[in-house]
């Protein structure tokens, strides 16, 4: 479970340009389900999803992961936590250009110390899960968009999170590869994974997926968001 | 001034490295002022951020003091030459008032970084940051001695003029003279070496006693300072002795040179060591009621003790080895 | 803390990558760098050497020099000085020595003349430094006229030419006999040019030299370690004004490499988001910082040093010689013997690794500290 109490987020404090990304959000997730974010860009739910993730710290307001209260703890053990807890999936992918699918994938363990041939060894397991081995050694920019999609999935789950959180993960996806990556998130809520999407795409919003919709706008909860 | 390129070298680098731990000052003192772990501000995420830059400034100085400790020693001890009387290093250093109190300050304050690095690891590990205020408040403290000594070594450097009479180890560390370095040297050598091994076991055992139940850190902080001092005396009264294999050069700097295979570093080096981590381990004792530091500080308390005892098992090897193996002897 | 060597491994290994993956950026700092350690070795060694050459020839020269002045200036020295100093207590030997200088209209260049102690050139014959050989084109068996002291011509023939090993010291040499010399020089018979001494006991040096001055008033005495001392002290000091100049390049290498730090590029910058996004820590990436500036800075400096040893022991330092030779037409290869000490070469790396280390620690920080949320916004 985790919850927010009352959290806002407020970027430039101060300054001409403060903008208030969230207002007073308290929401509680399940992990046991797939809780899709929905909303128009700009309603807040990238920072939503960045606070709930352990990779921002909220500017007031409480955040509990489980029975522990994450809202204080310094960026070192805020980071050790996620990078246990959750696995990333960008819009962008946001993979490094210039190495290969393989080290892509390996570079969350780094920090972990992790021995360098087990980290290999299941790094090339998950890779070979999306049907990516033969393209293990190929340097990013060779891959297509579909490839390298798996690719950052793949390296979402290096680290074997328990919750996996994907914001606007079709945005530059066709309709053959949005539906493609629903079928992928269904396997692995199907491994017993928690998902936590953001999306204003029909597609992902729509889907029988989605075990809880949660609607924002400016910043706020919409009333009345629905468990499906 | 003489204009030796190391002299250049050691000034301009002392003065950077002090202008750099100017500058983390500074921010500790904000540090010191605004920290309030329980805000999710932004002024509190900067300072979180900052205290990175100031660890990483401080580990640095550590390892530039350590060579600039070095390269201060070796200076002098190649300029001997330039002054009538002076045979190393030591004749070099009592040209004037600032010489020794500038070596004293440059090992004072590589003590005092090890310290902060110690407390500062351990710090990290809390998730409250436990330690913060002590950690910062030390490091103002440290401001001063380490502007003192940049201060210190140019007015050394500066009142240096060539061909001024000083006096060299012969007489400065004989029986004749006065002064604290000749008390050093005339400690009797024989009791010295005894006291010694019996400050080196009592240290050693009390650590692992202090390592495997957790008590007596004070004691076991005091004991390494008292052994580190006791090595440094041993070294210019007895060790030294075993090292030149004769009974009157008593010269500290001297054991640094090609000649007696460099075994000066390993001797100066492991009792800076032992002085530093056990010192730290020791002091740890003051935190084991710290909750967040309760899981790590068993660990993190362990391997400085075994690092401090390593340390000085090294010096106790050395000496018995010049001990044993050579055919010098006091007797 | 197995989980930390292998964490600074993987670390260690992604920094490798992504420096070779930059390497037009990465190239100009290596080269630069590498420049400023160049040069900065090649002046310490070559001080370093010459220095140390030089102390062992004044190893060779005399305890005690015993010199006549008269109204401030050099004057000859009448042989009966040396019987009286032979009776001070603590001196073994008193020797005489003739030599002088000669100035050369035709080659514009200053020859030292000496008559040697032992295998002097008959009379009729000179022995010439390599130098002189090769500025008048004149080898053995050649004759060279010179003209004396009151302008008489005089005609030796050149018996053979110094061996270029001590060419530091014997380049603008002439060696000629005793009666040749006092012809060609005008110093009268019963006088020499100095006397040098030779003393039992190192320790007394001073006190014999108080005594000499004050049997003979006239006279300078100049202990060898007088010498040494202040050959010492101008060599440092020439060191030191060359670096004093070499912190202007140091200063501008400074500012560059603050530079390149500061100024991440684009790319940089995304790939540093990346790496906080998926996990990593401040001080992960402040290691990786670090381990950057250790392979620059380590691979500079090996280049640096390397290059300037070659520079200077093996081609004699021919980047140097043009600032060196001065208005000296005469004027020795400087092939020095390799020599370096540890001192050199810290001090090598406290005045340029140093340096850039603390320009770059404030860049890297600000780096390694960009938002994990950065590349999400």
């Amino acid at each position: 479970m985790i919850r927010s109490r009352d959290v806002s987020k407020i970027f430039n404090a101060g300054r001409p340009n403060e903008f208030r990304a969230l207002d007073g959000v308290s929401v509680d997730i399940d992990l046991k389900d797939v809780t899709i974010l929905k909303g128009p860009s700009g309603s807040g739910k990238t920072t939503l999803l960045g606070i709930l993730g352990c990779m921002a710290r909220p500017t007031s307001g409480r955040i509990f992961l489980g029975d522990t209260e994450i809202t204080s703890l310094p960026e070192r053990f805020l980071t050790g936590i996620r990078l246990k807890t959750f696995g990333f999936i960008f819009q962008q992918f946001n993979l490094i250009k210039g190495i290969t699918a393989l080290e892509n994938v390996m570079i969350p363990a780094f920090p972990t110390g992790e021995k360098h041939a087990p980290l290999k060894r299941r790094a090339l397991e998950t890779l070979d899960m999306f049907n990516m081995l033969h393209k293990a050694e190929a340097k990013i920019e060779w891959l297509s968009g579909g490839e390298a999609q798996r690719v950052a999935i793949a390296r979402a789950l290096i680290n074997r999170p328990k919750i996996i959180i994907a914001d606007e993960p079709t945005a530059h996806l066709d309709t053959r590869l949005s539906h493609e990556f629903m079928e992928i998130m269904r396997t692995l809520k199907a491994e017993g994974k928690a998902i936590i999407l953001a999306s204003h795409d029909p597609i992902v919003y729509d889907s029988d997926l989605g075990d809880r919709i949660i609607e924002m706008r400016d910043g706020l909860l919409v009333e009345g968001s629905s468990t499906v | 001034m003489i204009l030796h390129p190391n002299i250049l070298a050691l000034l301009v680098s002392s003065l950077l490295i002090s202008l750099m731990l100017l500058y983390s000052s500074y921010y500790g003192i904000r540090i010191l002022r605004s920290w309030d772990i329980l805000s999710g501000s932004e002024l509190q995420l900067k300072l979180e951020r900052r205290t990175y830059l100031i660890s990483t400034i401080v580990s640095y100085f550590l390892v530039f003091q350590l060579a600039s400790l070095f390269l201060f020693i070796s200076t002098a001890d190649s300029i001997c030459e330039l002054f009538i009387g002076a045979m190393c290093a030591v004749g070099t250093l009592t040209v004037n008032h600032f010489g020794y109190p500038t070596l004293l300050l440059k090992i004072w304050t590589f003590l005092l970084a090890g310290f902060w690095l110690v407390l500062n690891h351990l710090d990290n590990q809390g998730y409250n940051y436990p330690l913060i205020r002590g950690k910062y408040l030390l490091l103002l403290g440290m401001a001063p001695f380490i502007l003192s000594e940049t201060v210190s070594q140019a007015i050394y450097f500066g009142g240096l003029k060539p061909d001024i009479i000083t006096s060299c180890c012969g007489s400065l560390f004989s029986s004749a003279s006065r002064g604290i370095a000749a008390e050093v040297a005339n400690a009797p050598a024989l009791p010295m070496l005894a006291a010694f091994y019996l400050s080196a076991a009592v240290t050693t055992v009390w650590g692992i006693y202090f390592s495997r139940s957790g008590r007596g850190g004070l004691l076991f902080a005091g004991l390494s300072a008292l052994h580190f001092l006791i090595s440094l005396v041993a070294v210019v009264s007895v060790i030294s002795l075993y090292i030149y294999q004769m009974p009157s050069h008593h010269c500290p700097f001297c054991i640094l040179q090609k000649e007696y295979y460099f075994v000066g570093y390993p001797v100066y080096l492991s009792i800076l060591a032992a002085a530093t981590t056990g010192f730290g381990a020791g002091w740890t004792a003051r935190y084991q009621a710290v909750d967040s530091l309760r899981e790590d500080l068993p660990r993190i308390r362990v391997a400085l003790i075994r690092a401090s005892l390593l340390s000085i098992a090294v010096l106790v090897a050395l000496t018995s080895g010049y001990v044993a193996c050579t055919s010098f002897t006091l007797r | 803390m197995a989980g930390s060597i292998e964490r600074q491994r993987h670390i260690l290994d992604f920094t490798l990558a992504a420096l070779l993956r930059r390497k037009a950026k990465n190239g100009a700092l290596l080269t630069v760098y590498t420049l400023i350690i160049f040069i900065l070795s090649s002046v310490l060694f070559f001080g370093h050497a010459l220095r140390q050459q030089a102390q062992g020839m004044l190893r060779e020269t005399p305890e005690i020099i015993v010199q006549r002045t008269l109204s401030g200036r050099y004057h000859t020295i009448p042989l009966s000085y040396a019987d009286a100093i032979k009776e001070i207590r603590g001196v073994s030997s008193v020797e005489p020595r003739l030599w002088g200088y000669h100035y050369d209209g035709n080659s514009m260049a200053n020859y030292t003349i000496v008559v040697p102690v032992e295998d002097a050139p008959p009379e009729g014959s000179i022995d010439i430094g390599s130098g002189i050989s090769k500025v008048r084109l004149a080898n053995e068996r050649d004759v060279m006229g010179f003209n004396g002291f009151d302008g008489t011509p005089h005609g030796f023939t050149i018996r053979k030419v110094i061996s270029s090993e001590s060419q530091l010291v014997s380049a603008d040499l002439i060696l000629m006999s005793e009666r040749d010399y006092r012809a060609f020089s005008g110093i009268p018979a019963n006088h020499a040019i100095d006397l040098v001494l030779k003393v039992r006991n190192p320790k007394e040096y001073t006190t014999i030299a108080e005594k000499i001055t004050r049997l003979l008033p006239d006279t300078r005495p100049i202990i060898r370690n007088e010498i040494q001392r202040t050959y010492n002290a101008v060599f440092s000091w020439r060191s030191g004004v060359v670096l004093v100049i070499f912190s202007a390049a140091a200063l501008a290498f400074a500012i560059f490499a603050w530079d390149k730090a500061s100024g991440l590029s684009a790319e940089e910058r995304r790939e540093i988001g990346i790496l906080k996004a998926v996990g990593w820590e401040t001080s992960d990436v402040l290691f990786m910082k670090f381990w950057e500036g250790v392979a620059v800075s380590l691979t500079a400096y090996l280049a640096g040093v390397s290059l300037a040893y070659l520079h200077v022991f093996f081609t004699s330092s021919c980047l140097f010689t043009p600032l060196l030779k001065g208005w000296s037409t005469l004027y020795p290869e400087f092939k020095l013997m390799p020599s370096i000490s540890f001192g050199q070469l810290t001090a090598t790396f406290l005045l340029t690794v140093v340096p850039y280390v603390i320009t770059t620690i404030l860049p890297s920080w600000r780096a390694a500290t960009i938002d994990p949320d950065a590349v999400m916004r």
